[in-house]
């Protein structure tokens, strides 16, 4: 299964692209994927108008949001996910329920510059898993598989134990499948080019992940 | 073999998610009044594809959980019938439950309110057996509660 364009039937650009995932992994994991876009843009401080929007989404979210969130079928099928990879999604948090237990915490979806707040702003609005990396330091398509022995992941000590879920390019892993990024892969002061992923689990929508990438690449093309 | 128990593995995650998905709703109609604990303890620190064992072990703890988070229901709808048909009475016979205050919390309604037994015209009432139930007024307003805190914090 190779890398291609996503058909982008709404007329969204850029429209993104589908990166494979293990034929042993999609056996056991029908439904997971993972696709992502490629937008120019470098690390920094986000501009007044997307932290007004945090401000605002910041607004539109309470406690009861976050309580209910796990009802909510996208919430839902990511912490199904994570069970059925081993994690606890009340200790490992999926991307949405982390943010929405940040917000609680802190008061508001504190800034964190970019990319960061984009990632933020369509992981709440849409509850997509988003990731970030350094488009020009990725070699080739993203892929989901199990880690080989003896691979590692850049910035952490020893090697990652054999069978565990990442996303990689063409060389090397990249990344936890949730979890921590590879400092070689990770957007960085040097970044000129973020590449967005997000991954998709059983349950989701692929118009809800195409939605995300959207509105990650809008907020940072207009940034 | 591998055929089956692929299968195997596949039914179970497909319990997990219904599971997950009953115990997500019980966390949710538990809120506020009680705090489920949802909690079932990773078997990987790391993400990865699972044996039967494991999801085994995944959906008998979710299985659990949901099953104390109904009992723990229980006992709390059972408590607050109690709490209110208490109250009822209290309500009805005010001087029969001297003292007495329950809460809104207590009969399982949001909000801060709470019904107290209490004399009427203080000692005199105490004395002369006049009691009455009051009713709170309420959750104190946020901007009551800043002027508090502006005071302290203008106070030496």
């Amino acid at each position: 299964m190779g890398a291609g364009a996503a058909d982008s039937e709404l007329g969204w650009e850029p429209s993104s692209t589908f990166g494979w995932v293990a034929p042993h992994v999609s056996a056991e994991f029908p439904g997971l994927g993972i696709s992502w876009i490629e937008v120019d843009g470098k690390p920094g401080r986000s501009p007044e108008p997307v932290e007004r929007r945090l401000h605002e989404t910041s607004n539109r979210f309470y406690g009861a949001h976050a309580i209910h969130l796990r009802e909510r079928p996208i919430p839902w099928a990511y912490r199904v996910f994570f069970r059925q990879i081993g994690l606890d999604p009340d200790r490992t948090r999926t991307p949405v329920e982390q943010l929405a237990l940040d917000r609680l915490q802190d008061g508001g979806f504190k800034t964190r510059g970019l990319p960061a707040d984009a990632l933020t702003i369509a992981t709440i609005e849409t509850g997509i898993a988003l990731r970030a990396f350094d488009a020009e330091r990725l070699e080739g398509a993203l892929c989901i598989r199990d880690s080989a022995p003896g691979e590692s992941l850049a910035g952490r000590p020893g090697e990652l134990s054999h069978g565990t879920l990442v996303i990689a390019d063409e060389q090397a892993p990249a990344g936890l499948l949730f979890g921590a990024t590879g400092e070689d892969r990770g957007v960085g002061r040097g970044t000129r080019r973020i590449a967005i992923a997000a991954v998709q689990v059983d349950g989701v929508p692929q118009i809800a992940v195409d939605e995300a990438l959207w509105m990650v690449a809008a907020t940072l093309e207009a940034a | 073999m591998d055929g089956d128990e692929q299968l195997a593995r596949a039914e179970l995650r497909r319990q997990i998610g219904r599971l997950e998905a009953q115990l997500g709703s019980l966390f949710a109609d538990a809120f506020p009044r009680l705090r489920i604990d949802a909690g079932v303890a990773a078997v990987s620190s790391e993400p990865r594809a699972l044996g039967l064992g494991d999801l085994e072990a995944i959906r008998d703890s979710l299985a659990t959980r949901i099953g104390a988070a109904r009992r723990q229901l229980q006992e709390r709808a059972e408590l607050e019938t109690r709490n209110r048909e208490l109250l009822e009475r209290m309500l009805d016979a005010p001087a029969e439950h001297k003292w007495l205050r329950i809460s809104r919390t207590d009969v399982g309604e949001p909000g801060c309110g709470h019904w107290h037994s209490r004399p009427r015209l203080g000692p005199l009432g105490m004395l002369m057996g006049w009691w009455r139930v009051r009713v709170s007024s309420g959750c104190p307003l946020s901007g009551r509660l800043a002027a508090v805190e502006r005071e302290r914090q203008e106070s030496p």
